[in-house]
């Protein structure tokens, strides 16, 4: 299968705003520190980390909201790490991203319908009411939700919404950015079961950043883990719940409460 | 929390509804002063000196707030007075707002050296102490309507563009700006589009604010007779006028000021009712 | 006779619903209880409600709150506040704000000693350090000096930890202490709130969302949906098999990486709505006294 993703030496710092100094720049810091992967077209591929492991900032790179200091990205075939905005424009309707606090990235003053024709219209889409309600059926909402502000949604409503408004552009690859560690257990899983469907029906490639093994364990079939900046695995999921390699993947494994009281923590 | 919500609410109708009713009230006098003012703002006659207002003994009918010491009409010259107040709310007000909060979004959503542009003339602006700042301005260009406006204007920019950098910077932090990146619109849409809805009800309170503050600062420069010629009656004119017979004719200084007092109120609280209604999660 | 004792105890929202539905339940000393459910259960609450710091938009309707056998519910409010105070501590949620930014941590572990228990300063100095040393802090002296923001996310969590224990309390309530840390970071806190609570003999409630982490630290739980409690049993044999249908499903969707087909199964909707009825069940002989 053919790669989707080619990411190769992948550096990134990013300016240190604790530090202001009066005169010249601030200060960088190394997010990132020379990583390499591929993503196959159709891929399930969980990224996996603590905080301060630079999973998020390697999302953010992937979709090209931040921009790589060094290194090469390369999605289908064409080097996007350094795009200007304007070449990225076509890009973006085949990359799309989920965000972790669907509160924050759902604009407060727009209605869902609003929101998930935006990026259709940017794009000059066809039939926009059709695709809109589309998206709606995808991810189990009702038609009237359309007219309904983000704060009158549950957690797990708002997370549909963001996961529609993605799908809606009918992508070739999605970022889900921890999107479902501000959910209940219940909800969780009913937006993960709901990711894993439209994976196959829509033909999607996903890379799937979370803190929680559990979760990657469950939805992808490869598994990254990074920690301060590096990849310290990155095997087929299976084998690597089997078999973790890296002391800091078996850390991370035996820190998981299991909920079951047999489980020994040493 | 529902509850919380509609207390809310009903304070901020309340105090939206008042406000706006004042203002709409003055707006109207200042537009219609010359046909509804009962008397000529300006005629003097000695023998109507410090009439009282209607209430007190001794009040003359037809002069319902009384006279001053040089027996004009004191309703005449605050309803004339109105005219001048509110042109320098609506233009100093405005004019501030636009290129205040301009820069603001700009250096706020920008970043980079646009930021770096903008935050350093603030920097600079701000270091200017404001009332001298005003006072060298008016004399250099003479005391007028205009320079009234210029002065507030170059003085009170810097206030737009302090917190509305701030508050776009913060917006700008969130996701919702990050995931319209994401759908491929461009910067200046995302500006338009993303930021200044959000950024508009901070917008429309500091210019409600502002307005309070050009009339109070349009009171302050004709109280030091540096506003226009000392002939038109301002209700900073007034006062200061009213202040050399306050033993004698209390009415000629206390009642511009209640309409002065009212006014900066009725634009603070304009201000306060209407962010509470622009909010989504509150309406 | 348990430490701590809730008996039918009713909240609701000012001219608004019922958020605590005649909720019951003991921890004696020396016991971890969990309080587990969805957001929006109601388990923070019943801590805010022992705690005496409920929100001014809460009120109790019925039930007692019995402390060491007194109710505090019957008690002058000055007298239930001394109370509290002597006997109960809280570790908090978020350790980045329940820490004073503009305080060293030093005053910030001491002062209630000082102020409100009446010990004297050096006093109160040696026993933070002793704590510091007891919830694995290298270096404490340094760290008295330090201000919130010098120090890590686990950092400061440990030093609430130490902070709840400074004054012997009987009685503990953690409302969801281990939700902002990393797993790795999370399972040291866990083990240093166990190892202390033990070591000092304290009842603890245990307010969380995740049965994975009351199967570690807790003796007992009990599950609440929308304030009413389901199901109250012990561990072992709640993981044995769950008793009400609810509680076993919120078990099938925690997830398991052990075996990734048992876990993430969501709650069915008719499980939901038979614990819907419950509570409207509930609420209809309720009304009818």
């Amino acid at each position: 299968m053919a790669d989707l993703y080619t990411v190769a030496d992948l550096h990134l710092t990013l300016a240190d705003m604790t530090a202001k100094p009066l005169f010249g720049p601030a200060p960088r810091i190394e997010i990132l520190k020379g990583l390499s992967f591929t993503i196959p077209k159709g891929a399930v591929v969980g990224i996996v980390g603590g905080s301060g492991s630079g999973k998020s900032t390697l999302g953010r790179a992937l979709v090209r909201l931040l921009e790589p200091s060094a290194g090469t990205i390369r999605f289908d075939g064409t080097d996007i790490t350094h795009l200007s905005e304007p070449a990225l424009r076509p890009m973006r309707r085949r990359i799309q991203m989920i965000f972790q606090d669907p509160m924050s990235s759902l604009n407060p003053r727009h209605r869902v319908g609003t929101i998930i024709a935006e990026p259709l219209r940017l794009h000059r889409m066809d039939a926009i009411p059709k695709r809109i309600s589309r998206a709606l059926d995808h991810v189990g909402l009702p038609q009237h939700f359309a007219t309904r502000y983000p704060h009158e949604l549950s957690g797990g409503q708002r997370q549909r919404v963001g996961i529609a408004r993605a799908i809606a552009l009918e992508p070739n690859f999605i970022l889900a950015d921890e999107i479902v560690s501000g959910l209940d257990v219940s909800s969780q899983a009913q937006v993960l079961n709901l990711l894993e469907r439209l994976v196959a029906d829509l033909g999607l490639t996903l890379a799937f950043i979370s803190h929680d093994l559990s979760v990657i364990r469950r939805l992808c079939q490869r598994t990254i883990v990074l920690h301060q900046g590096r990849i310290v695995e990155d095997r087929a999921t299976a084998e690597l719940f089997a078999n973790p390699q890296a002391a800091y993947t078996r850390e991370l494994l035996e820190a998981i409460p299991l909920p079951d009281p047999a489980q020994v923590w040493d | 929390m529902l509850d919380g919500r509609s207390v809310i609410r009903r304070r901020a109708g309340s105090r939206l509804w008042l406000s706006a009713l004042w203002l709409g009230v003055l707006f109207l006098v200042a537009l219609l002063a010359p046909w509804i003012a009962p008397h000529d703002p300006l005629a003097q006659d000695l023998f109507l000196a410090r009439l009282p207002p209607f209430w007190v003994a001794g009040a003359e009918p037809g002069y319902w707030l009384g006279t001053d010491s040089l027996g004009r009409d004191v309703l005449s010259r605050i309803l004339h007075g109105a005219r001048v107040a509110l042109l320098v709310a609506l233009l100093a007000g405005s004019i501030t707002c636009l290129i205040g909060a301009t820069l603001g979004v700009l250096a706020g959503f920008l970043r980079g050296w646009v930021d770096v542009v903008i935050s350093r003339l603030i920097d600079i602006w701000m270091a200017f102490p404001p009332v001298l700042f005003s006072i060298l301005l008016i004399a250099v260009i003479g005391p007028s309507l205009t320079s009234i406006i210029i002065a507030i204007v170059v003085i009170d920019w810097t206030r737009f563009a302090r917190v509305v950098r701030a508050e776009a910077m913060a917006q700008g932090a969130m996701d919702y700006v990050a995931s319209a990146r994401v759908a491929g619109r461009g910067r200046v849409g995302t500006m338009v589009r993303e930021i200044l809805p959000n950024v508009l009800p901070t917008i429309v309170v500091l210019l409600t604010l502002e307005m309070g503050i050009a009339v109070i600062v349009e009171a302050i420069l004709s109280f030091v007779n540096l506003s226009i010629s000392t002939d038109d009656p301002t209700w900073g004119g007034m006062i200061s006028e009213g202040r050399t017979s306050i033993h004698q004719a209390w009415w000629v200084l206390v009642f511009p000021l209640i309409a002065l007092f009212l006014t900066v109120l009725a634009f603070s609280q304009l201000g306060e009712g209407l962010k509470d209604r622009f909010d989504p999660v509150l309406r | 006779m348990s430490f701590l004792s809730i008996r039918k105890l009713s909240v609701r929202l000012k001219n608004g619903p019922p958020l605590l539905r005649r909720v019951s339940l003991e921890v004696a000393a020396g016991e971890v209880r969990g309080l587990v459910g969805e957001s929006g259960a109601g388990k923070s609450m019943i801590g805010k409600a022992v705690l005496g710091i409920l929100p001014p938009s809460v009120q109790i309707t019925e039930g007692e709150i019995l402390l060491d056998g007194t109710d505090l519910l019957r008690l002058p409010p000055k007298e239930s506040r001394r109370r509290i105070g002597a006997s109960c501590a809280l570790i908090p949620q978020d350790p980045l704000t329940a820490l004073n930014p503009s305080h060293r941590i030093g005053p910030q572990i001491t002062d209630r000693l000082v102020d409100i228990l009446g010990w004297t300063r050096t006093a109160a100095e040696a026993r933070a350090l002793d704590l510091l040393a007891e919830v694995q802090i290298v270096d404490p002296v340094r760290v008295l000096r330090s201000y919130p923001h010098e120090l890590s996310g686990g950092m400061r969590q440990r030093i609430l930890i130490a902070s709840a224990f400074a004054a012997e309390p009987k009685l503990i309530v953690a409302d969801e202490p281990t939700t902002a840390l990393d797993v790795t970071v999370q399972k040291q806190i866990l083990r240093l709130i166990a190892g202390m609570q033990a070591r000092h003999g304290t009842a603890l409630l245990f307010v969380t969302h995740d049965l994975g982490v009351v199967s570690k630290v807790c003796q007992n739980l009990s599950v609440l949906y929308s304030g009413l409690v389901v199901e109250d049993s012990t561990v072992a044999d709640f993981f044995a098999g769950p008793r009400h249908p609810y509680s076993a499903a919120l078990l099938a969707a925690t997830p398991k990486y052990t075996d990734p087909d048992a876990g993430l199964h969501p709650v069915p909707d008719a499980v939901i709505d038979a614990v819907r009825a419950e509570v409207a069940a509930f609420d209809k002989a309720a009304a009818h006294g």
